[in-house]
Parts: C-alpha cells; sequence; structure tokens
C-alpha cells in the first residue's frame, strides 16, 4: 500500500518535472462500508478494485494522474452524506464510487448532483437510483433490486414456487427489493401470502421464521443482505423449512455469504448475480491481481468489487474523452455516449437514466461434492440477457427519460 | 384452537417458546456480567468481544485441530476465561480503586481493540459452523418444530445459570467472594487471599461469555461483530434485572427473551427497541432494577 503511494508520487513527479504535457488530476473517493456488515462484499476490497482500474488506465493514459480517499459510511446516510459533502467541497473529490447499502446511496447521489459531482453506485441494490430518485450526477453499475427480482423471482415462480412470504431488512433496500420481486411474482401468476420486517442486523430469526413456516407459502423470499441472511439462510436450515418442503429464495446473495455459510448449508439455493469470479479466464485473471493488490490469496472478490473496477475505469475513459472531470453532469453523460468495454463485464452501455446495461446470470449453489477447491461455489443456471435483465427504461419514472 | 390478539394460539406458543431460547442466552451473557460487577465493580465492556472470542475459538478447534463442538464446549471457556485472567492481572486490578467509568472505558477500549484485529484477518461476513452431529433434526411438538440444538441451548444455560446462582448465594466458596466484595480486609485477615479470588471470578465470568459463543456458534453467525450486535442489549437486560443481582440477571434474561419474541410477532419492526423502552420504564420506576438490592 505505501509502495503504491510512493510509486504514484514518484509517477507524479516524472511526470510534472519531465515534460510540459498538460496534467489532469482526478481524485476518486471509494466510499464503502470498511467494518460493518458489508465490509467484505466492498470495503477495502473495493478499494483495491478502484486502485487496479486506475493502474490499468494510466498505463495508456499518462496525462491524467489519479489520487485516492477512502473513507467508512458506517451504514448511516447521515454519516455518508457528510462525507460525501466534505470531499467535495473541501478536498477536491470529483467521483465517489461502491456505496453498498441503499440507504447512504441515495443520500449520496443526492449530494453528488447538488455539487455537480459524480457518483457510481457498485455496492448499492435499490432500483430507486435509476427510478423516481435518479439523476443525471448518477450511474448505477452492477446490478440492482429489479434486476436481482426479475432474475431470482421469474425461475422460481416458473418452476412452481407461486405463493411467496417475505423476510424484509427493514430499509430503503429491503422495502425496494420486496417490492420489486412481489410485482414480478404477481405479474407471472404467483401470490404474496405474507410478509414480515425485521430491523437491520437482527441475528435471531427464528420467530421470523416460524410465521414464515405458518404462512404455508411455497417460497420463502429472503430480502434482506449480508450477515441477516447469513443468519436467515443458517437458521432456516436448523428449523427444517427446506425440509419441510418451503424453498428459500435468496434474493441478493453474495460469493462471501456463501463462503460464510459454507457449502453444506447454502447448497441448491438459486439466486442471481452478474459477476461471478470463476466464470471466464478474465475473471480468473483479473481475482489473481486483486488478490496480489490485497494481499489476501485466499479471499474472492464479489459482483461489486468488480463492478467498482469496470465503473472506475469507464469513469476515466469520459474523463479522458472530456480531458477535465470537473463538470459532473458532463462526464456523466460522456460515459452514457461512450459504450462500455472492460474485460470484467464485456461490452454494454450505459442507459439515460443512469443504468449500466450487461448480462446476468442465474446462478445454483454447488453441492460439497461437486466443488474442487475453495471459492468453487456456483454453476450457471441461465444467462439473462442485458436488455431483459434490467428493468425497461419506461417503467423507471426517472424524469430524466421524459424531459 | 383458539385465538389470543388475532394470532392463532399455536403459533403463540411458538413464539413463547422461542422468547425463551433466545432469552438462554441474553441470560448466559447478563449472567456473566452480574458476576463481574457483582464482585468486581468493574462494567465489562468487552463481553461481547470475550463472546465472539468463544466461537472463534470453537471454529478454530475444529478447523485446525479437528475437535468438535463437544470439545470446544469445555476447552473455549477455559481458554477464553485464562485471557480473561491476564487481561484481569494486566490492566484491570490497577482500576478497583477508581471510579466506574475507568473500568468501563479500559473494557471499551479491549473490545474495539479485539473486534478490529479479527476483522481484520477474518473479515466481515462470518466463517461457518455447523451444528454437531447428536443435535441435528428436531422435533414437532405440534405447536412448532423445535430443533434439538435450540431444545439442548436452553436447557443447557438454565443447568449453567442454576449452578451459578448456586456457587454464588448457597455455597461456602461463594460466601467468601460475596463478603470479600463487601469488606476485603477483613476478609483477607481471615487468611483468604482475595486477589486470587477477584482474579479467578473475573476469568469465570469471561469463561461464561465464552460459553454462550461456543453456543452461538453453530446457530448465529460466527463473525467479528456478533459480539458487539448482542453486548448492548444485554447491558439492559442487566440494567433492568439490577446491576449485580445473579438471580436478577438469570429471570430477567429469560424474560426479556419472551418479550422480544412477542414483539416480533406483533410489531417486528420495533424488536430491536422494545428492550430499551422496558429499561427506561424500569429506571424510571425503579431506579436500583427490578431485583436491585442496593436501593
Amino acid at each position: 500500500m505505501m509502495k503504491r503511494l510512493l510509486g504514484y508520487t514518484a509517477l507524479a513527479v516524472a511526470l510534472s518535472c519531465g515534460t510540459a504535457l498538460a496534467q489532469t488530476t482526478v481524485k476518486i473517493g471509494v466510499l464503502s462500508d470498511m467494518s460493518g456488515l458489508y465490509a467484505d462484499l466492498g470495503g477495502a476490497g473495493s478499494t483495491a478494485a478502484a486502485k487496479l482500474a486506475a493502474d490499468d488506465f494510466m498505463k495508456t493514459h499518462k496525462d491524467i494522474k489519479v489520487e485516492f480517499v477512502t473513507g467508512d459510511h458506517q451504514n448511516k446516510p447521515d454519516v455518508g452524506s457528510q462525507i460525501a459533502n466534505q470531499w467535495f467541497d473541501r478536498e477536491g473529490v470529483d467521483m465517489i464510487v461502491d456505496v453498498p447499502n441503499s440507504g447512504v446511496a441515495l443520500a449520496v447521489s443526492g449530494v453528488a448532483a447538488s455539487k455537480n459531482k459524480v457518483f457510481i453506485g457498485s455496492g448499492p441494490a435499490s432500483s430507486d437510483l435509476t427510478g423516481a430518485k435518479c439523476n443525471a450526477n448518477t450511474v448505477h453499475w452492477t446490478y440492482d433490486t429489479w434486476m436481482l427480482a426479475n432474475g431470482t423471482g421469474k425461475a422460481i415462480v416458473k418452476t412452481g414456487g407461486d405463493t411467496w412470504f417475505f423476510l424484509t431488512s427493514d430499509y430503503a433496500f429491503g422495502h425496494a427489493l420486496e417490492r420489486d420481486t412481489a410485482a414480478v411474482v404477481e405479474k407471472n401468476g404467483g401470490k404474496v401470502v405474507g410478509k414480515v420486517r425485521h430491523p437491520l442486523n437482527t441475528s435471531d430469526f427464528s420467530s421470523f421464521l416460524l410465521q414464515a413456516q405458518a404462512s404455508k407459502a411455497k417460497v420463502i423470499g429472503l430480502a434482506n443482505a449480508g450477515g441477516d441472511t447469513i443468519n436467515s439462510i443458517k437458521q432456516a436450515a436448523e428449523f427444517g423449512i427446506v425440509k419441510g418442503g418451503q424453498s428459500l429464495a435468496g434474493l441478493l446473495v453474495f460469493s462471501t455469504d456463501v463462503a460464510s455459510l459454507g457449502l453444506p448449508v447454502a447448497q441448491g439455493l438459486v439466486l442471481t448475480g452478474t459477476w461471478y469470479w470463476d466464470q471466464t479466464d478474465a475473471n480468473r485473471a483479473w481475482t489473481k491481481r486483486w488478490q496480489a493488490e490485497r494481499n489476501a490469496s485466499g479471499k474472492i472478490p464479489t459482483m461489486v468489487q468488480a463492478g467498482v473496477y469496470a465503473g472506475t475505469l469507464h469513469y476515466l475513459k469520459a474523463v479522458a474523452a472530456l480531458k477535465s472531470a470537473k463538470d459532473g453532469k458532463a462526464v456523466v453523460a460522456e460515459m452514457k455516449k461512450l459504450p462500455t468495454d472492460d474485460p470484467l463485464f464485456g461490452k454494454g452501455t450505459i442507459r439515460a437514466d443512469g443504468r449500466k446495461l450487461h448480462n446476468a446470470y442465474l446462478y445454483e449453489v454447488k453441492k460439497p461434492s461437486e466443488s474442487k477447491g475453495p471459492g468453487d461455489f456456483y454453476k450457471v443456471r441461465a444467462t439473462i440477457p442485458a436488455d431483459e435483465a434490467f428493468r425497461p427504461l419506461k417503467d423507471g419514472g426517472c424524469s430524466l427519460v421524459k424531459g | 384452537m383458539f385465538e389470543i390478539f388475532g394470532i392463532p394460539s399455536q403459533a403463540l406458543f411458538g413464539q413463547l417458546l422461542i422468547g425463551l431460547i433466545n432469552g438462554s442466552f441474553y441470560a448466559l451473557l447478563s449472567l456473566g456480567l452480574a458476576v463481574i460487577f457483582g464482585m468486581l465493580n468493574i462494567i465489562n465492556f468487552a463481553h461481547g468481544a470475550q463472546y465472539m472470542l468463544g466461537a472463534f475459538t470453537a471454529f478454530f478447534l475444529l478447523q485446525y485441530a479437528g475437535l468438535n463442538y463437544w470439545f470446544a464446549l469445555i476447552v473455549a471457556p477455559i481458554v477464553i476465561g485464562f485471557v480473561g485472567v491476564v487481561i484481569e492481572r494486566l490492566f484491570l486490578q490497577w482500576l478497583y480503586k477508581l471510579d466506574h467509568l475507568y473500568g468501563l472505558l479500559l473494557t471499551f477500549g479491549l473490545a474495539l481493540i479485539i473486534e478490529g484485529t479479527f476483522r481484520n484477518f477474518f473479515g466481515s461476513s462470518g466463517l461457518p459452523y455447523r451444528v454437531p452431529d447428536a443435535l441435528q433434526g428436531g422435533r414437532n411438538l405440534g405447536f412448532m418444530f423445535l430443533p434439538n440444538y435450540r431444545a439442548w441451548v436452553v436447557a443447557f444455560s438454565l443447568v449453567i445459570c442454576l449452578g451459578t446462582w448456586f456457587l454464588i448465594e448457597r455455597t461456602k466458596l461463594g460466601s467468601y467472594l460475596r463478603a470479600a466484595t463487601e469488606n476485603p480486609t477483613l476478609v483477607r485477615a481471615f487468611g483468604i487471599n482475595v486477589p486470587r479470588m477477584i482474579t479467578l471470578t473475573y476469568g469465570f465470568g469471561v469463561g461464561l461469555a465464552a460459553l454462550a459463543g461456543v453456543m452461538a456458534a453453530p446457530i448465529y453467525n460466527v463473525s467479528p461483530q456478533m459480539g458487539a450486535e448482542l453486548i448492548i442489549v444485554v447491558f439492559a437486560v442487566v440494567v433492568i434485572g439490577g446491576m449485580g443481582s445473579i438471580m436478577g440477571a438469570i429471570v430477567t434474561g429469560f424474560g426479556l427473551g419472551v418479550i422480544e419474541g412477542l414483539t416480533k410477532v406483533f410489531f417486528p419492526e420495533a424488536s430491536n427497541t422494545v428492550i430499551f423502552v422496558i429499561m427506561a420504564i424500569v429506571l424510571l420506576v425503579r431506579p436500583a432494577g427490578l431485583f436491585g438490592r442496593r436501593a
């Protein structure tokens, strides 16, 4: 880390002394949950991913210098928007990336718009970021609640899971995920028979699971994330929910969650994602670089961290095209104009509402006997093409689309 | 089948039982806190971290030494209890004469350091730990499916709680302990090594936290922040029960588990808050807590 910092400084010094190159400095703020329940799926791993993107970019664009700051929003919207304000106002940050936790992301997105800077969300899930609460300064990269609902919800209803009970995390993200999934379930002929909303960071779900059991719903939809999802799945196994004929639908499950559950408990779980480290050669190669950057050979990156890499890279391309990072709206407009192309998500586009489009995949967690080693978690059940994976542009209610 | 407040009675019985099971964790943890506060006058904020250490020790034993849950149940409390003894000798023993606040700040700092270190090495998403084979599965009670492991948790923690109460309130050793907190000089005059007894008491309290951690490992996510989430609730339990009251900690632990369980049915959004509402009311009406000795 220190070495790299020195490296950047040396590079900067070399560039500034040597030539008359007009240097553009871009300052990127990685704002994430650095110490709480989402720290593994974003956190320091997101910082590493953003730095890899800057490394790759600066190889071909020597006239642009990228600097970083990182911050911990502690999953509190007030803390997040305070950091964002400070970064934009006083520290000259041009772009904020990541921000897992939809509540914080919605706040930061608003701050970015009011200061005319850029926000690239990789961690947050709420589809409101490109829907009712969209703005011209925000790009939502990796995934969203509509896409998760559409992927997992549709697949499960089509295989007979037509009555649902929701276990919902009681904040912006959970509500959005529940709403989007319920809509998919009902559209495909299913029915929602009940729901219960639990506070964020609940350790015991047995009471909620008992209510879900009593509802006789065929599917228990977990509209929660991180530790809450892990605890729900772990305890559902204990209470014999799956053995009793009900099935679990993890609506947002990250590879870090599967690692934490272990395959014996997680096997058979169906989930939707947009990136998995072991899916292509390019992903595996990037994973190796990421592990080296983090100095953690056993860890595997999540789709959120992959999205931070890809989003940062595309942002820098837009800045290079404009030769300035100062006007956030202009940079985002340029990002939407340029087609996206990176080793992790392939070719894609960013829509008028700020939604990044790429393929989504329906994964199934392997049985312990099928897994060849640590990190070998998923098999791909289906590919959902980019144009079907995300909410149609006209349905989002984003003001940028009408105008 | 009859209904109570619109909830079928069967479901209600199930929820009561679940509440009792969760209460057994509150009881075990608040018991350790009560023992430490009652005997040492230290507000042990590191209790959550020590509970987490117990769960992690269970994981390490299984992963690296191949020792299963039953060994962990014995080994982890001893190992972590010993860590507690070291902490007491190194730090806490200097604080007894000072205000409570110093002990609280020191243990709070220790908790942050321990949790931060573990997060650095093991990440925040947690480690897998399975229910032991002998306690897999469960039985249908008619009104609910009771996993064998939960039945074990509630029975075992009741035994531990009542055993501890008996040890402190009804045995000679316990009477020495209680006397030593009242008047250490006099007890020393009778030839009893009071500082050692205090050290071991802290170790015992910490061991109780580790024991609860081992019991939690198969059902809760084993992560560095697992204790931080629980400790605040457990403190509320201790305050409601009356600081330092052993029986108070046990009864309130189980009782609040049940109340929280019922809240999860009637108003789930408030299930994290209800205990604090009760705490505020109890403090208004009985500032020393429900079972507090010192009014």
